[in-house]
């Protein structure tokens, strides 16, 4: 792989890479000087973030079926962002989002992202000027982290909860904020012999609640990360608790890592 | 954000002097424990040291302790143990640290200056002018080592000080005399007093005008070396060392300025801090900003030691009046204007509320005001979540994450 740019390349043949080390996966997207998305790739983060970004960026390379040498510049962002040595700049994930939502959206937006470990939502103003950002407090309420959990706590596959919400004819009010405390209650709901398809529409309510206890939602929303790709049905839910236009991005889980590439073109090309 | 490399934090030499005085007075307080003489008074930081001192105390505070347990990192391990006997971990974490502390035979001033303990209070004086807690903490003590507790209800969510809040707490501080004088062994004298207010007014002039430096640009100091050269201010107010001390740090600082010594190198952003430190971590967010080419140059917390209204002439009446015109007591409109003003005069780019888990009154991110000000002032606010002391309410790589991209905001603004 390499970093910096090569003399041979032009503009046409350019490639830029953006790499997300977040605390669940690493995703990695090439995008080309006209900024399609020419490749992207998803995998585990696990406990070695350098081995993480490596392979994640392998793989992206393999798909991009790219020569090395057309890589002009990477940029990381995401929790492990100081742990990719190959990336050239960094970026934070907040910044990140938002430049790959402006990719397909224009401002004013509130960006949604349900991360596994954090949530934020970003506000972006009609030129696309970030004007606030928020992240949740420490705890991983409302978060993937807490949609694992709670999944293990209910002995069912993580694959199984969107299909399960989306068909439920009805859901359980789970009112704890934490989620030690949801395990508490959700094990009453079983108790009480309320159906596990009710149970898990109301953890997708909670997670949406926690979300909505952030910030306001104004403009256009836009939703995104590996919450929202894998389980699109919350998107569908929030419809509930707002009347604004609703976006969620074609693989959402990648959106910072395209952010990161924008950034990573932006030497190059006029307008990103 | 790449592009920001690490530098390190500039030395202040009169630091060196600082050191001496704050070795000099922990000496002092060992000394009078050991010969009985003169009496030790436990005062809170804001509380009326002018009239202890007037009587011949020899004054400590145990505010001054907890940010020293903070900063050693000392607090975390000892919260628990004041957790365990019924002192909540939400209340303040001074309190806890301090507690937990005592009851584990621990202080962080042993290996500092020698002390085998913390001064024990002959008495305790507190003013509830920052919170109720400070009451709570000295009554801890008071039933420990039964000894007197006495101390000064301040009126609180003021938005003007009215004359009936300043003639009541006269009266509140002249009540405490008889009891100052039993403990003490020392008859109230008026002129003492009046001295002593004059040198408390002396340190708080120049302790502004040191506070003041920070709105040359470049900035000759950041907030993190304000939070460690207000000891004086809060520990030495009263005394002529404190006037000394300031004296030459204001010299350096001038020097400073007068050759354009930035205190963080490349001066890119300036901002404004609101809310406690967050004591253990003081390197590591200095660190931080430096790197990120960021200096924090006003905060509501430093000037929390300025006291513009002493006068020797009105003793009680003009103690009264400065510690309730304190940012503290106020309520959010006159919080929301003096900070303005503060952050107009120092060209501020942005504001970082600290919300402190356990210090709610000194947290002003509760009630919208950020959101108030951001819109009122087009500033970018952020609002970091934390504590003075208790770093198990702290998330080391989310705060980090948070500064980086309120820096990335303020770049982008900038360059719009």
């Amino acid at each position: 792989m390499s970093g910096s740019g090569d003399n041979r390349s032009t503009l046409e043949e350019a490639l830029f890479g953006g790499i997300d080390v977040g605390s669940c996966t690493t995703k990695a997207v090439i995008i080309d000087g006209k900024r399609n998305i020419v490749a992207a790739s998803v995998g585990y983060t696990g406990t070695d973030f350098e081995k993480a970004a490596n392979d994640v960026w392998n793989t992206c390379m393999s798909e991009a079926h790219a020569e090395p040498s057309r890589i002009m510049a990477i940029v990381s962002t995401g929790y492990g962002r100081n742990s990719v040595s190959f990336a050239s700049a960094r970026f934070t994930e907040i910044s990140c989002h938002a430049r790959g939502c402006l990719h397909f959206f224009s401002g004013p937006l509130t960006v949604i992202d349900i991360g596994g470990q954090d949530n934020k939502i970003i506000k972006l103003d009609h030129k696309g000027q970030r004007i606030s950002f928020k992240m949740n407090r420490k705890c991983a309420a409302g978060t993937g982290a807490f949609l694992e959990e709670m999944a293990l706590r209910l002995r069912l596959p993580l694959h199984e909860l969107d299909r399960l919400a989306r068909n439920a004819d009805g859901e359980v009010t789970l009112g704890s904020y934490c989620t030690v405390f949801s395990a508490t209650e959700v094990l009453e709901k079983i108790k009480a012999g309320h159906p596990v398809d009710r149970i898990v529409k109301g953890l997708f309510r909670s997670v949406l609640k926690r979300i909505l206890e952030m910030d306001t939602l104004d403009d256009t929303i836009v939703i995104t990360g590996g919450v929202i790709q894998h389980n699109p049905f919350l998107a569908e839910m929030l419809r509930d608790h707002t009347d604004n236009p609703i976006r969620v991005p074609e693989h959402p889980q990648v959106i910072g890592a395209l952010g990161a590439a924008l950034y990573a073109s932006k030497a190059l090309c006029e307008d990103v | 954000m790449s592009a920001a490399k690490e530098t390190d934090r500039k030395t202040i030499h009169a630091t060196t002097e600082m050191k001496k005085l704050m070795a000099s007075h922990f000496t002092e307080l060992a000394e009078a424990k050991k010969n009985g003489r003169p009496k030790v008074a436990w005062c809170t930081s804001v509380g009326p040291a002018e009239l202890l001192h007037a009587m011949g105390f020899l004054v400590y505070y145990p505010e001054n302790h907890g940010a020293l347990l903070g900063a050693t990192r000392m607090a975390t391990e000892f919260i628990p143990a004041a957790n365990a006997v019924g002192y909540s971990p939400e209340i303040c974490s001074y309190l806890t640290a301090d507690v937990g502390a005592y009851l584990k035979g621990v202080t962080p001033l042993t290996k500092a200056y020698g002390l085998k303990e913390v001064p024990r209070a002959d008495i305790l004086v507190y003013n509830t002018n920052q919170c109720r807690d400070v009451q709570d903490w000295f009554a801890f003590y008071a039933r420990e080592w039964n000894v007197p507790l006495i101390g000064v209800h301040t009126h609180r969510n003021i938005k003007e000080v009215k004359d009936y809040h300043i003639a009541d707490l006269a009266e509140q501080m002249k009540a405490m005399i008889p009891v100052l004088e039993e403990v003490s062994g020392n008859r109230f004298d008026i002129d003492k007093l009046r001295e002593t207010v004059a040198l408390s007014l002396e340190c708080t002039k120049l302790w502004r005008q040191v506070l003041e430096c920070g709105a040359a640009k470049p900035a000759p100091l950041t907030f993190f070396d304000a939070t460690i050269h207000m000891a004086p201010a809060v520990v030495l107010r009263g005394l002529p060392q404190a006037i000394d001390y300031y004296k030459l740090l204001l010299k350096e600082l001038k020097e400073r300025i007068a050759n354009s010594v930035a205190a963080v190198e490349g001066e890119r952003h300036r901002l404004y801090w609101d809310g406690m430190p967050i004591w253990g971590k003081l390197r590591e967010l200095s660190q931080q900003f430096m790197t990120l080419r960021t200096n924090i140059v006003a905060s509501s917390y430093c000037n929390s030691w300025i006291f513009d209204a002493f006068d020797p002439a009105q003793p009680f009446e003009s103690m009264a009046r400065a510690y309730t015109e304190l940012f503290i007591v106020r309520d959010e409109s006159y919080k929301e204007a003096y900070m303005e003003q503060w952050i107009k005069t120092f060209s501020i780019d942005g504001i970082i509320f600290h919300d402190a888990r356990t210090c709610p009154n000194n947290s002003n991110s509760r009630y919208g005001m950020p959101q108030r000000m951001g819109t009122r002032l087009g500033l970018p606010v952020l609002v970091i979540n934390g504590d003075l002391n208790d770093l198990r309410c702290y998330s080391e790589e989310q705060t980090r994450t948070n500064i980086e991209a309120f820096i990335e905001q303020l770049d982008e603004k900038r360059s719009c």
